[in-house]
């Protein structure tokens, strides 16, 4: 039925085309030939098409794969941390590795998993197919930014090898600590962590160039900024923040590499170490928290970003209506990241700054919620008498609402400098940002895996297994992290690697801390579907349609699927609409292409939508 | 490309609206009007310029520290900064060259740029080895650390330029460019240049004033 459906529209764009001068001039026929093509390169070698591809349809895949695989072993490491909390008394870790896994989980999840995943997995994917573009603007460079996400996940994996092992600052690296004795991996393990930090960001920035100039210079005719879909714009604003805040991340990985090889004291305070005065004199510790915290909140907008943005196109999509408030939800991902500058301070409430900062920042963070709020209460508008398909995507953007809800509520209570003080170092924090900027992204992952699937392998994945692990990962990740909020509230610290009964510790948080662990390797464990569902669908998968969820943007409309080096056969696309125009009045079938021209759609009234 | 709208204008179209209908489907796909190097080149320096503003926002927060001891200037500094002058006016000759045509004066141009930015990175070593020396280590003040990590990473930055520079001159020796093409890239390579003068001189005048 629906390849029919695009035989039709082909054969009819092509008349079209010829009878241009019939009724209004240029509505239908731009001629193809007003911008030059794109210059596309061609791949001679096996090397060249699988390895150093210059095609960002395979540069997505590889960055997705290289940064699922990193967040597996973040996964196992969360495994045996908790493990470590639920039975103290087997003396699972030590606690220089249960801080070595702490940091190594965290930093991983952040960064080389989600980052990487979102902006360079689906950003490579879906940026020159959505656009309607053949590639990315320098191929090439594409290319070298992946290379040196490669390297920069070796380097972090290979401090597990090194005497020492790697960093246990905790993710935040905090100098001095960091790079004191006492604290593990102080010597090799966080140089390599510096040193892999400082390639994946001049890796991401050669990315990040690519994304930024696709999306504003190699557009399909007739899409303009306001017909791209959200998830471009989620995409692209993260790209921006990101190239914004990683310079932070650089001058402070720069400065402490030198404090820690040469024996500067940019960070390093004079300070008492074994009983040796050490040689640093001067340095300011607050300063590299300021320049984390100023990469380190924009951070979480650079993951949620575009998560925001795919949730409001499989939302759209899996219900069939138009997104509510497009202009409203793409204000509110601008305004976001605007704003994702001027809060990063509400990580350093407890680091001693003037209470007048604090209030500043506490009022900013708030400030933020509104947008935040805003694109919730369109997102429950664009659900409200939609014709809701509960599909695999659309029951993990479910998911993500609520989980998005919760984390962001936890987070108007920690903004406020009063409220945080005292919760700032208890597992309430660590339930509030595992939901906000774990569970919730997540979520978005594996929502948009399950939907953009068929456009990578041409098969759907299993549908029993995909709701199998999500009400397994969603009920799941509720039992894990409700009660951490729980043992917050009755203060138990985090950072600890054992906590026994004493008198300070409600006896009620062991039990739970044996529950969390329970469904802790349970949710794990249902990855393993996940990751069966991934490979295995490549082979056994239902063949898909050519557009199976009769999606309007761009990426699904390529004469061939999964689209072909060059995305486009002949002639790119051109586009008439935005993509939302879902269950129109008067049209032939629920949804109306991006790309097919209005003489083909004569009854429907499109401006009523 | 239609007319130059705002970003404001952009961000407030209303796209399902018939008259914005009609207007959307004449775009052309581009949202500026210049090549892609062009606003690549923007892109980075937007990127590079957030990264020494950082620097000197920890330098100056730094320098309040009691432990704080200033370097010297050697006058060889001022001369690397008048090498970096020079070059960025003769790049500024260059492209009016190119836009004239005047292509074997152009090429001569190149080829003096080129000897000015390896002159000037052999001249900001010989500093360091100067202060080396007369015992200005990284380690001895953070003065003297930030010195040197600000001139590494300018260097680098020049570093990066004379690739660019090399890759546009020896395509221009090897005459495989159109004329928009070469107007193109020796513009973007000398607005690079005159960034960087910019910046070393925004450095310079920190450090010369604390």
């Amino acid at each position: 039925m629906s390849d029919d459906y695009e035989h039709k529209l082909e054969a009819k764009s092509d008349y079209v085309a010829d009878a241009s001068s019939a009724s209004s001039p240029d509505v239908d026929s731009v001629p193809a030939a007003e911008l030059p093509d794109q210059e596309l390169y061609h791949s001679h070698s096996w090397w060249t098409t699988y390895v150093f591809s210059q095609d960002a349809k395979y540069i997505g895949i590889q960055y997705a794969l290289t940064a699922i695989g990193t967040g597996l072993l973040g996964l196992v490491l969360s495994w045996l941390m908790r493990i470590q909390l639920a039975f103290p008394g087997l003396g699972w870790l030590d606690p220089a590795s249960y801080y070595q896994f702490v940091t190594m989980h965290g930093m991983i999840m952040v960064v080389y998993l989600l980052t990487a995943l979102f902006l360079g997995g689906f950003g490579n994917l879906l940026i020159p197919l959505m656009c309607g573009a053949r590639d990315m603007a320098f191929p090439y460079v594409n290319m070298l930014s992946y290379w040196a996400f490669v390297v920069a996940v070796l380097v972090l994996l290979a401090s597990f090898f090194v005497p020492g092992g790697p960093t246990g600052a905790g993710w935040t690296l905090y100098p001095p600590q960091a790079i004191t004795a006492g604290t593990p991996g102080s010597d090799m393990g966080i140089i390599l962590m510096l040193v892999s930090l400082i390639l994946f960001v001049a890796g991401f920035t050669m990315g990040g160039l690519n994304y930024i100039i696709t999306v504003l210079q190699l557009r399909a005719r007739g899409m303009t900024l306001m017909r791209l879909p959200l998830t471009i714009w989620g995409i692209f604003t993260a790209t921006v923040l990101a190239m914004f805040a990683f310079p932070a991340l650089l001058v402070g990985c720069l400065m402490m590499t030198l404090d820690s090889l040469l024996g500067t004291s940019f960070f390093m305070p004079a300070m008492v170490s074994l009983g040796e005065k050490l040689t640093h004199e001067g340095g300011s510790p607050i300063l590299f928290q300021h320049l984390f915290w100023f990469f380190g909140h924009p951070e979480v907008y650079i993951v949620a970003l575009p998560a925001f943005g795919i949730v409001s196109d499989l939302l759209s999509v899996h219900s069939r209506k138009t997104i509510f408030g497009y202009r409203m939800m793409v204000w509110a991902i601008v305004g976001i990241g605007a704003l994702s500058f001027f809060v990063w301070a509400h990580h350093m409430y407890v680091s001693g700054m003037n209470p007048w900062f604090g209030f500043f920042f506490a009022t900013t963070t708030l400030i933020i919620a509104v947008p935040t709020a805003i694109k919730v209460y369109n997102w429950i508008l664009t659900l409200w008498r939609g014709n809701i398909q509960l599909s695999l995507p659309m029951l993990f953007s479910l998911g993500f609402i609520v989980t998005f809800l919760n984390g962001g509520l936890t987070g108007l209570f920690l903004g406020n400098v009063t409220v945080d003080v005292p919760l700032s170092d208890t597992y309430f924090v660590v339930a509030h940002f595992h939901m906000v900027m774990g569970i919730a992204p997540i979520l978005v992952v594996f929502g948009a895996i399950y939907h953009w699937y068929p456009l990578v392998t041409g098969r759907m994945m299993n549908e029993t297994i995909g709701k199998v692990h999500f009400w397994i990962t969603f009920i799941g990740s509720y039992a894990i992290y409700f009660p951490m909020h729980y043992q917050g509230f009755v203060g138990v610290p985090r950072r600890y690697f054992e906590i026994y009964d004493s008198p300070y510790i409600d006896t009620s948080t062991l039990l739970l801390n044996k529950f969390i662990t329970i469904a802790v390797l349970i949710v794990g464990a249902a990855q393993l579907l996940f990751l069966y569902n991934l490979f295995a669908s490549a082979r056994l998968g239902k063949k898909s349609e050519k557009n199976p969820w009769k999606a309007n943007s761009l990426e699904w409309q390529t004469p061939q699927m999964p689209p072909e080096h060059g995305n486009w056969g002949k002639e790119t696309p051109k586009v008439y609409r935005w993509p939302y125009d879902f269950s129109v009045p008067g049209a032939k079938e629920d949804y109306i292409p991006q790309n097919q021209p209005p003489s083909e759609i004569v009854g429907a009234k499109v401006e009523k939508t | 490309m239609s007319k130059k709208k705002s970003i404001f204008q952009l961000l407030t179209e209303k796209p399902w609206e018939s008259d914005q209908i009609e207007a959307d489907n004449e775009h052309q796909g581009k949202t500026l009007s210049m090549t892609k190097h062009k606003l690549g080149l923007r892109t980075i320096m937007a990127a590079s310029t957030v990264l020494f503003s950082l620097f000197i926002v920890a330098y100056s927060d730094r320098m309040l520290v009691s432990d704080w001891r200033s370097m010297p200037e050697p006058w060889l500094l001022w001369f690397n900064t008048v090498i970096l002058f020079v070059s960025s006016l003769v790049f500024h000759q260059t492209t009016k060259y190119a836009n004239k045509e005047i292509y074997e004066k152009t090429k001569n141009c190149l080829y003096f740029i080129g000897f000015l930015a390896y002159s000037f990175l052999i001249g900001q070593l010989i500093v360091w080895y100067q202060l080396l020396n007369t015992g200005y280590y990284a380690t001895s003040n953070v003065a003297n650390a930030f010195f040197y990590l600000f001139t590494t990473i300018h260097g680098l930055h020049i570093i990066g330029g004379i690739y660019f520079w090399g890759k546009t001159t020896s395509k221009f020796i090897n005459k495989t460019l159109k004329k928009d093409e070469i107007i193109n890239l020796i513009d973007i390579c000398a607005v690079y240049w005159h960034f960087l003068l910019v910046v070393w001189l925004v450095l310079f005048g920190l450090m010369l004033s604390s």
